[in-house]
């Protein structure tokens, strides 16, 4: 079962290593100047050399990201629930839910470095402007989509508004609330890295502005390959939990 | 002493979209005694479902009284255990989770609520399946475990609404059997929904025959089938007279 899971990775492996050395040969044959594109040895030697900065550098980034994403999902199913109390909230609040996602990140970004300066407020609040749409809109759907014949079912047993909450329409919602949180889980990082763009003392998007101001390209691609990776395991954690917390669900999956 | 367990009189409903207007029932009048088994059946599209759900408590006649234990003016919810078409188990949770579903709705401390239930699938033969997910049922194991979450919520009335109406013929007959089994145990008093003669005169001792749309009473008939039955006695000329009649019947409805 774990062997199979493994393998089902395998083709991904197989192409990401082939691209590798192809890249390898690619740049030592001189084909490129290495000032441009160095190397993937080079990015890992470099990687290696710079740890301990980067490290440091990493962890006001996983801060950031970890703390946004944590308020985005309890903004984001808040947001949901009172989306669905009635057809007029819905009616209400969707519209300016889906303007507010129109609006140029960037700007904001600006605008919150005149507000609030560059403290750890401004980069949650980008990464919580990035993440919670997802996680909103993709809850909302799922409390809407269960079947009315089972909140028939619930009413006959006199169930009142909240049990009928709780134990049937939140449930319900789990699987499409984590396809969004994996969405959202995927821009965090990115998100986090963005709004240190705007200024701070320490972060991955700080450090990748200076390497890229001072031209040190093996710096930058083994930055980028962190941010990778951070990415990357925050969508696995969230798929784990995801598997952990809804067994009736990942087994279904799996089957269809 | 005499007091019926249903009893409805001049139920009138109609549903209003914009200034269209659809008559779904006209007038009817209902019993069911204490301990009686009665069956609804009518065209399908005839309003039998609507029915229903007013004597459940989920929707109101326009006009009519209807009456639980001779109360015709408290709420009805919660006062019949409510069984629609599909078995409507929640996905994720476990059938034994599914039985206690009413018994959670009541906030009966989980501990007692789970030796109800599993008391219950002992006596009927699905202890084995208690921890298991829906999921990994098949469509008749599924139907009992529904029926068994609706006598465990309340034994002395259960609504049933064609709950078989989906099966193969072979595991819709050991359900049947199953059904008259639970109900002779519990005396509940039963209102049941179908479309099958066949079934209604297996299972009931009084059949109310409805019209199509907008669904009058047409007939009443005793069934008087000595007890406990099986599927032979349709066999019987009694009983093949009756399914004639009753289909002749139901079949001049349909086509109008």
């Amino acid at each position: 079962m774990r062997l199979r899971a493994f393998a089902s990775y395998g083709p991904a492996i197989v192409l990401a290593v082939a691209i590798l050395l192809l890249w390898e040969a690619y740049v030592r044959a001189g084909n490129i100047s290495p000032q441009v594109l160095p190397a993937p040895s080079a990015i890992l030697a470099g990687l290696v050399a710079n740890w301990a900065v980067i490290y440091d550098n990493m962890l006001p980034t996983l801060v950031e990201t970890v703390l946004g994403l944590l308020i985005a999902i309890v903004m984001g199913v808040i947001l949901a629930i009172l989306l669905d109390l009635s057809g007029w909230v819905r009616k209400a609040i969707y519209p300016l839910l889906v303007t507010s996602q129109t609006i140029p990140i960037v700007t904001v970004a600006a605008l919150l470095l005149l507000w609030i300066g560059y403290d750890i407020r401004s980069k949650l609040i980008l990464v919580i402007l990035y993440c919670f749409f997802p996680i909103a809109v993709a809850c909302a759907d799922g409390l809407a989509s269960v079947e009315p014949e089972l909140i028939h079912l619930l009413k006959s047993m006199n169930a009142s508004r909240w049990q009928i909450l709780w134990m049937v329409r939140l449930p319900a919602a789990m699987p499409a609330f984590f396809s969004g949180l994996r969405i959202a889980t995927t821009y965090s990082v990115i998100g986090a890295v963005f709004s240190e763009y705007v200024g701070g003392e320490k972060g991955l998007g700080i450090y990748l502005q200076r390497a890229t101001n001072s031209f040190a390209i093996v710096q930058v691609f083994a930055a980028i390959v962190v941010i990778s990776a951070l990415s990357i395991l925050l969508f696995g954690l969230v798929s784990l939990i995801e598997r952990l917390a809804l067994p009736w669900y990942s087994g279904r999956r799996a089957g269809a | 002493m005499d007091i019926p367990k249903l009893q409805a009189q001049g139920v009138t409903k109609a549903f209003r979209s914009g200034k269209r207007r659809l008559d779904v029932l006209d007038s009817i009048d209902l019993r069911v005694g204490v301990g009686e088994f009665v069956t609804v059946i009518g065209p399908s599209g005839c309003g039998k479902s609507t029915l229903f759900n007013i004597v459940a408590g989920i929707e109101s006649p326009d006009s009519g009284t209807v009456a639980i234990d001779g109360d015709a003016t408290g709420r009805r919810t919660g006062k019949s255990g409510y069984m629609p078409q599909q078995p409507l188990l929640l996905p994720w949770r476990t059938v034994e989770e599914n039985v206690m579903l009413g018994l959670d709705v009541r906030h009966v401390p989980r501990k007692e609520a789970q030796t109800q239930a599993s008391e219950l699938l002992k006596r009927f033969g699905l202890l084995e399946f208690a921890g298991h997910y829906p999921a990994t049922l098949s469509g008749g194991m599924k139907q009992r475990v529904a029926l068994l979450r609706t006598v465990l919520f309340n034994r002395s009335f259960l609504l049933l609404d064609e709950p078989f109406g989906a099966l193969d013929a072979l595991t819709r007959v050991t359900c049947q059997m199953w059904l008259l089994d639970v109900w002779q145990q519990f005396s509940s008093s039963v209102l049941f929904i179908t479309h099958d003669v066949r079934e209604a005169i297996l299972l009931s001792d009084r059949i109310y025959v409805l019209s199509a749309r907008p669904a009058r009473v047409l007939r009443v008939v005793e069934v008087s089938l000595p007890r406990p039955r099986n599927p032979e006695q349709l066999a019987q000329p009694e009983a093949v007279q009756l399914e004639q009649e009753l289909m002749s019947l139901l079949l001049k409805e349909q086509a109008l």
